[in-house]
């Protein structure tokens, strides 16, 4: 038997309602596995974070997700516009959200600071015009 | 502090969680900016927020957070009463404005995070 459980989501494009369903299913997940509670925090709040932004700038997307023994992999991938700076939009505070984003209560430029908060690894890959790969890694804590 | 004490303090009325009034608040948090509240991870916390839309329950439920409080007696749709319920997080509202709401609980003894350097 592998020690390794793969769980695949599909992030719906525009749909600010559903946005967050993904995290919520593997939050539940990790939390039925008896994981520590700050470990699934964790993942989540990163997850939930990338899942937002996928929503909000990219048409949606998809995210594997890979636990091993030892830590927590999720990889968002999105064909949206692509992050042409990425340095700038990993500043606090900074957003190219539009202005019906914030009145939603996100695009206040932390969702990518959050996403490296919470992760233990985390790696942006972006072309603009070809769009985004978030690989984002969690160590279980015991 | 509890959920119950919060509710009294507030003036403010459940809209679900009457069932778990006794649960325990350790730290608060006023803000209807959702990142900011994901920047915030502590155990146990009350969310009070002007914010009224389903992200903000799905914001309270990775965060772990006990009870939300509307303010400026806001009510949230029923689509957020139906999630708030199945995560089991309090909903409250109160007709204070933010500032007002915050600056009782305080009054309290309830606290926020560290202050950022």
């Amino acid at each position: 038997m592998s020690d390794k459980i793969k769980v695949f989501y599909e992030v719906p494009a525009d749909d600010f309602t559903r946005a967050g369903e993904a995290s919520s299913n593997l939050k539940s997940m990790l939390k039925k596995m008896g994981m520590n509670p700050e470990t699934v925090r964790k993942v989540a709040i990163a997850m939930y974070e990338g899942e937002i932004n996928m929503v909000i700038h990219a048409s949606g997307g998809t995210i594997d997700v890979t636990v091993s023994q030892e830590e927590i992999e999720m990889v968002l991938k999105d064909q949206g516009p692509g992050i042409a700076d990425i340095e700038m939009a990993m500043r606090a505070g900074y957003s190219t959200a539009p202005d019906k984003v914030r009145s939603l209560g996100f695009g206040a430029g932390m969702g990518l600071p959050n996403m490296k908060k919470y992760s233990d690894e985390l790696k942006i890959e972006s072309q603009v015009g070809i769009g985004t790969t978030v690989t984002m890694k969690v160590k279980i804590q015991c | 502090m509890t959920i119950e004490d919060i509710k009294e303090i507030l003036g403010a009325r459940f809209i679900v969680g009457d069932e778990w009034k006794n649960r325990e608040v350790h730290t608060a948090c006023g803000s209807d900016m959702m990142s900011d509240v994901l920047a915030f991870m502590k155990d146990q916390s009350v969310l009070l927020t002007g914010l009224c839309n389903l992200q903000v329950i799905r914001t309270a439920e990775m965060m772990d957070i006990v009870c939300i409080v509307f303010v400026r007696g806001k009510m949230p749709e029923d689509a957020m009463i139906e999630m708030a319920r199945e995560k089991e997080i309090a909903l409250l509202s109160t007709g204070h404005r933010m500032f007002s709401a915050c600056g009782l609980l305080y009054e309290k003894g309830l606290r926020g995070g560290p202050t950022y350097q």
